[in-house]
């Protein structure tokens, strides 16, 4: 099936044998892009139910191919009816007749839902508006839901339990996946009706036998017993209007199909079309193991097509800037450490900076910052910094020095390191964000406009001059929030910082007066975390309302947002090279996402809790994200495939960080431990032949305890945050924790 | 588990009565019963889904428990007005009632009582957060610092001494893992054999640092210095990385008193009683290993025939008393159905009381040893014995030759069995207390036993008496506080007019000049608010000072009167000093914080009778005039 959705390509070759199913899906696909706006055609809004999309209605057409190639006509017949109906129909927007006028009492509150997911969604308002004149999709609703027998749900059910339980072990856990959302979807379908007590009955009968990762969505499930209910829970929501992905071997499919034909179970097979999508792979069935690894999102998993966009994932060029390097080494260093010098910057950056990455984007997709003298001379001091690095690796761990936060009364809720490490932001439940200055070097601010029209400008020390040295200090602290602060990030010139509060919006601070320069207001709900480009300017933010924003600091509109989370966007990580940002969210996936045209070119999938964490490797080919249920996934960016599974955190993980060379993982957890893993080993062991490239089919070696290197216990603090200095030393934080 | 947990989730919801309840609390009388059901139903729901989304600002907040402002936020994501106002640090103290056939969890509010708020000194202001670095590794490797969790775990030295072949230690398994990669295949039999070989390894050494401290620490606990052993001791009882040393601890105490008993070297048995006292108190020791060594220690210095040289002076009996304390929390601590400290323990004790020739010394060890362990110990074992142990004494006491010894052995033992048995006594006979019975009952002892019963009724009753003295009744419709003192009896009830009665907090200096009772504390500041009917109000800041004790300075300070906030009302009806009759005028006292807080007659309900009239009215004169602002002049 996934082979036929690559396009035209495939239909062209069906052709000669099926010609009239072809004209159809062909009409249907011109009719499709004549009309121009996105899934505006009745035909994919039939049988799609809620979520009427482009790709629902390539399913559609896809599933006729394979079922004519299956020579299953029987299914031809019934899907052909049910779409054929849309296509006689496509002009009339009159397709009461698939419905069969029933149901029209639900329509309104179909109408409601649907367009709440659109806006949510941000979808183009004149689709919106046709969906509002298509009383259909409303039927469609609750049509399916009337043909059924309400007491026989559970018959229902519990027949295809007793058919998977009874099929071949391999085919068994593939079709085992089903259980979960046809479970969901008949119990909402039950509630929809108002059919309480049986919805009851049912949960309490089936939510026994769901997969334990689910517990949290079951949870939200079971308190829904009114259709009232259903209307504003935006997760259930999106669990209805969203196709549930499945991924099942051809084998696997036919069986489950046959056996849904011999019993006539149109109801069950009516769920499946209409609520689930099922990506079919040739060759083996999956096993047990490889499919949990990759379920557990609120949606399923990703379909392979989804990820099959090239990410240019290395990095971009390193700026010329030796010449002033030289000139600093003549100065500062002596003449054995030249030679030296020389060397290893051939090391560590000659593959980055004289070659071209071939994965690396293009210099100017994204158009940077320029680089300005006091950057340049950062940089030099970075190189200058890297030279001296320590080596890690498994026999060489890191040290690490933790910064404990007295007296936070647990009102600490994010951290942030400068690159350099000179600075410190911690942002406080109360509203607050305090700045330290963890070198001897005091934090001091701009003398006042009076003051410094007296300074004399010329003079070689203005830098220093126009600094106020009353106002010298260890820490300061940042007033204007007006809820908790839930993110903070410096910008890498160290001249900025960013905090994101529960009060909506997104500050910008100055570190050199000290003040609120601007507030990007956007987000209507809390801000859940903003993280700074690892090049300045831009930057991100990602919240309650289920979207990330991306944004320039001198527009107080956002640039891009980012829309497809089905739940809060907990998370977010510019890439090395800023042009792809990766977000985590409760909905338990990560996506990357394209900053040129705000695509989403990665859905990872294998989280069974809200993630809380994210990091880069350094060389921008893989991606740590850490959860609620203590484990760290590692994911090739390149292939977008899961790579190695950490385990030992027995709790959230809210702080992972990549040494500088990429060597050790390091991950901080509500537990009140850091962490140390060898991601070299976990990256070297990884088996990418062509076959798990395209596939995606994953086989994790269970070797967490392999990879640990190190656990260290705090007394009583949870690690917040970490950080790399640039000679490697780990540097976490945290508050602690008097009880 | 999982999923009867889940299935009893999904049956969770509000009873109908507490619809009824809340409905009738705002007003709406009767409530049909359907409408409760939708009612309980819809709230259930939202409750539920408020606490879903506040659980989210948990979890961004980082933190494990859930908080009011967490609900407060989640309310606001819903567009509802968040409950201001609740706030509230730890747990929220919902209390049961039932009665009539309801029942109900309500919040109690309590009555304040003013005079403890101004009584107790100002909170002190929270520290500001700060900041604290300090290496939680180096290179790899955990210095064991006071700043780190202490190196081995409480739990895993019981995994270390109930499955050795289990333990591993931290730094090992690094070990192990880094030299497993060199090897390659045959790893897993490699390491569970350094396992095994670096096991003993580990617990007996010690670094040259730690044997440097177990002599410093030794030194101190039996040395000649108080202050350094109550150092030492302070060590022993915190620090978390001990547990290397615990073994020769534990041997140390157990010669020391092998030792010390034959030497009847009294001070040296108390130190190491003190140690091992240390030692329970340390959070971070797995004390269970040594207890073979420790237990016979302390049972020695209960039950020892003699601890000292001279037993008719020394008071070893406080040892004795220590050590079973130490015994009977040892007990609480340790005892488990496989060990069976507490039973073993009891039975060597009670063989010990019942043999006939045992000394009085050891006696005192055994009831005391007993008592300690609580008190249905003392009702089943060692009242049944009264009426005997009474003849026992009788016969030393009214007996015609008697030693010394002999003597004062049994005088305390008669104290110790009156002392704990009383309580026990008091608590399950029934009353009266009648002298005869007692005597039937407890033989010799009856006739002391009854006298302290008695007592100690009369000191439970008035402790129970005591819980609800001065009570300050705030209604809140009204604007002014009323303050009556219900604790003296005589004094409440009959009010002198013209004396304002002053809080017990407020400290008035002596007028007697040059002689400061008092170390002179620092000038108190009083603001008394004067408010006549529809006029504006002055403040007025009388600054009492020991040094200047008869003048007072006084200053004027215009004010807003809804800016201060009166601590205290006093309300006078005619304040007669100066001027006659007046309207009624009420006088806000507020004290200002003074850095200390040396407050004299602290707990008393009143000032005393003999000194606050006097030193009030020689102090501070009040004076009326026809300007709506009272002033208040000092006499001279």
């Amino acid at each position: 099936m996934a082979a036929v959705q690559d396009g035209p390509m495939e239909l062209d070759a069906e052709k000669e044998t099926k010609p009239e199913i072809l004209s159809d899906g062909t009409s249907n696909l011109s009719g499709n892009t004549a009309s121009g706006t996105l899934s505006s055609s009745p035909l994919t809004a039939a049988p799609a139910g809620g979520a009427p999309k482009m790709e629902d209605q390539q399913t559609l057409i896809a599933v006729l191919q394979f079922l004519k190639r299956n020579k299953l006509s029987e299914s031809v017949e019934i899907l052909r009816r049910e779409a054929g109906l849309g296509e006689h129909q496509e002009d009339s927007q009159a397709t009461d007749g698939s419905g069969g006028g029933k149901g029209d009492g639900d329509g309104g509150d179909a109408n409601s839902l649907l367009s709440r997911v659109f806006i949510t969604s941000a979808a183009a308002p004149q689709s919106m508006l046709v969906k509002k004149d298509q009383p259909d999709v409303s039927v469609v609703l609750s049509a399916y839901s009337q043909q059924g027998d309400p007491p026989l749900y559970q018959v229902y059910y519990s027949g295809l339990k007793n058919f998977i339980e009874s099929v071949l072990d391999c085919h068994r856990a593939e079709l085992s996946q089903l259980f979960y959302p046809l479970f969901v979807h008949m119990y909402l379908e039950l509630v929809y009706n108002n059919h309480e007590t049986k919805a009851k009955a049912f949960f309490d009968k089936f939510s026994g036998d769901q997969e334990c990762y689910y517990q949290d969505d079951l949870r939200i499930l079971c308190g829904l017993t009114k259709k009232e209910h259903l209307k504003g829970n935006e997760v259930l929501l999106d669990f209805r209007t969203s196709r549930f992905v499945l991924r099942i071997s051809r084998d696997s499919y036919q069986l489950l199909k046959r056996h849904l034909q011999e019993r006539h179970n149109n109801q069950i097979w009516n769920i499946i079309q209409e609520h689930l999508y099922i990506d079919i792979f040739d060759g083996m069935p999956r096993s047990k193991s490889q499919i949990d690894s990759m379920s557990g999102s609120l949606a399923g998993e990703a379909r392979r097509e989804v990820n099959k966009a090239k990410v240019f994932y290395g990095l971009l060029k390193e700026p010329e800037i030796e010449v002033p390097l030289d000139d600093e080494d003549d100065e500062a260093e002596n003449e054995e450490g030249k030679p030296k010098k020389k060397k290893t910057k051939k090391d560590s950056l000659g593959s980055k900076s004289k070659k071209q990455d071939p994965n690396a984007p293009q210099q100017n997709r994204i158009p940077l910052p320029e680089l300005k003298d006091s950057d340049k001379l950062d940089k030099i001091m970075y190189m200058k910094e890297s030279t001296k690095r320590i080596r890690l690796g498994p026999e060489n761990l890191p040290s690490i020095c933790f910064y404990t936060f007295l007296n936070a009364f647990q009102g600490l809720t994010a951290v942030d390191f400068t690159d350099d490490s000179s600075l410190l932001a911690g942002g406080f439940a109360d509203s607050t964000v305090r700045v330290w200055s963890v070198t001897p070097k005091k934090l001091r601010k701009v003398k006042s406009t009076a003051e410094l029209n007296v300074i004399d400008k010329e003079s070689d020390d203005v830098l220093e001059r126009i600094m106020d040295e009353k106002t010298a200090s260890e820490s300061k602290i940042l007033h204007g929030h007006s809820g908790p602060v839930y993110g903070v990030s410096f910008s890498p010139d160290r001249n900025y910082l960013l905090s994101s509060s529960e009060d909506g919006t997104v500050r910008l601070w100055s570190l050199q007066t000290f003040t609120c320069l601007v507030g990007y207001k956007g987000h209507n709900y809390p801000v859940w975390d903003t993280q700074f480009s690892p090049f300045g300017y831009y930057f991100v933010s990602g919240g309650h309302d289920r979207v990330a924003r991306l944004w320039a600091t001198d527009h107080y509109q956002p640039l891009r947002i980012f829309a497809g989370h089905l739940a809060d966007v907990t998370c977010t990580q510019f890439h090395p090279n800023s042009n792809y940002v990766a977000t985590g969210s409760t909905d338990r996936t990560v996506r990357l996402w394209d900053v040129l045209n705000g695509n989403c070119v990665r859905i990872l999938t294998g989280h069974k809790g809200p993630i809380h964490s994210l990091a880069f490797s350094p060389n921008g080919k893989f991606l740590a994200s850490g959860s609620t249920d203590g484990r760290v996934l590692l994911w090739d960016i390149g292939h977008g495939l899961m790579i190695g599974e950490l385990k030992g955190h027995t709790d959230t993980i809210y702080a992972l960080k990549f040494s500088r060379d990429g060597e050790i993982l390091a991950s901080g957890s509500m537990d009140n431990t850091v962490r140390l893993w060898d991601s070299m080993k976990a990256f070297d062991e990884v088996e990418t032949d062509d076959f798990t490239a395209t596939t995606g089919h994953i086989h994790l070696p269970d070797n967490s305890q392999e990879l640990l290197l190190g656990m260290y216990h705090s007394k009583s603090t949870p690690v917040t945050h970490l950080h790399f200095t640039r000679r490697n030393l780990l540097l976490a934080a945290g508050a602690y924790n008097s009880q | 588990m999982a999923e009867e947990r889940r299935q009893k989730l999904c049956s969770v919801i509000l009873p109908t009565e507490s619809m009824k309840a809340i409905a009738e609390s705002v007003g709406v009388g009767s409530l049909q019963e359907e409408s409760c059901l939708a009612l309980s139903e819809e709230v259930s729901y939202r409750i539920k889904e408020i606490a879903q989304d506040a659980l989210k600002f948990m979890h961004h907040g980082k933190r494990r428990k859930l908080t009011t402002g967490d609900i407060d936020h989640a309310l606001k994501l819903k567009n509802v007005e968040p409950l201001y106002g609740f706030q509230s640090q730890e747990f929220i103290p919902f209390r049961f009632a039932s009665g009539g056939g309801r029942e109900l969890h309500f919040y109690e509010e309590k009555e304040v009582d003013l005079s403890d708020i101004i009584n107790t000194p100002l909170p002190r202001v929270p520290l500001d957060v700060s900041l604290k670095a300090h290496w939680l590794s180096i290179d790899g490797v955990q210095p064991a610092i006071p700043e780190n969790p202490p190196p081995v775990p409480k739990e895993q030295q019981k995994t270390d001494s109930t499955e050795p072949l289990k333990a591993v230690k931290p730094g090992q398994e690094e070990e192990g893992s880094i030299q497993t990669k060199g090897q390659g295949a045959s790893s897993a039999e490699v390491k569970g054999k350094e396992k095994m070989r670096m096991k003993p390894r580990s617990t007996h050494e010690l670094s040259v640092e730690q044997q440097l401290y177990y002599k410093e620490i030794t030194e101190a606990c039996v040395g000649s210095c108080e202050a350094k052993r109550a150092e030492a001791l302070q060590s022993i009882a915190t620090d978390p990385g001990l547990y290397q040393m615990l073994p020769r601890f534990s041997t140390f105490i157990s010669e020391g008193v092998r030792v010390n008993v034959v030497q009847n070297n009294l001070a040296l048995l108390i130190y190491l009683m003190r140690m091992v006292k240390a030692l329970m108190d340390n959070p971070t020791l797995y004390l269970e290993k040594y207890l073979h060594e420790l237990i016979p220690a302390v049972v020695t210095c209960i039950v020892s025939k003699q601890l000292c040289l001279r037993p008719d002076v020394d008071n070893h009996w406080a040892l004795r008393d220590f050590a079973a304390r130490l015994m009977a929390q040892s007990c609480k601590t340790f005892s488990t159905t496989t060990n069976n400290i507490q039973s073993r323990i009891t039975k060597t004790f009670t063989k010990a009381l019942l043999d006939d020739k045992t000394q009085w010394t050891t006696r005192y060890g055994c009831i005391a040893g007993l008592a300690e362990l609580g008190h249905d110990v003392i009702k089943t074992l060692i009242i049944p014995r009264l009426s005997v142990e009474g003849a026992r004494i009788k016969a030393v006491m009214d007996g015609p030759v008697v030693s010394n010894i002999d003597k004062i052995g049994a005088d305390h033992v008669q104290s110790l069995l009156l002392k704990h048995c009383a309580c026990v006594v008091a608590k399950t006979r029934p009353l009266p207390d009648m002298v005869d019975q007692y005597k039937a009952d407890y033989g010799y002892l009856g006739t002391m036993l009854c006298s302290h019963v008695v007592k100690a009724r009369a000191q439970a009753a008035f402790q129970a008496q005591t819980v609800n003295r001065t009570t300050l009744t705030i209604t809140q419709p009204r604007p002014t506080l009323s303050m009556s003192q219900s604790g003296l009896s005589a004094s409440s009830g009959s009010r002198t007019p013209n004396i304002i009665k002053v809080p017990s907090s407020l400290t008035l200096m002596s007028t007697r000049p040059g002689t400061p009772t008092q170390p002179s504390p620092p000038a108190t500041k009083y603001i008394v608010m004067a408010t006549s009917a529809g006029a504006a109000s002055t403040q007025q800041v009388i600054t009492l000072s020991s040094s200047q004790s008869g003048s007072s300075v006084t200053s004027t300070v215009p004010s807003n009167p809804t800016s201060l906030q009166p601590l205290v009302k006093l309300e006078s009806g005619t304040t007669g000093a100066v001027s006659g009759s007046r309207p009624l005028q009420k006088y806000i006292v507020v004290s200002l914080p003074s850095s200390s807080s040396s407050l004299e007659n602290k707990g008393s309900g009143v000032l005393p009778s003999s000194t606050s009239p006097i030193s009030m009215e020689s102090a501070v004169k009040l004076e009326r005039s026809e300007s709506p602002a009272a002033n208040i002049q000092s006499p001279h």
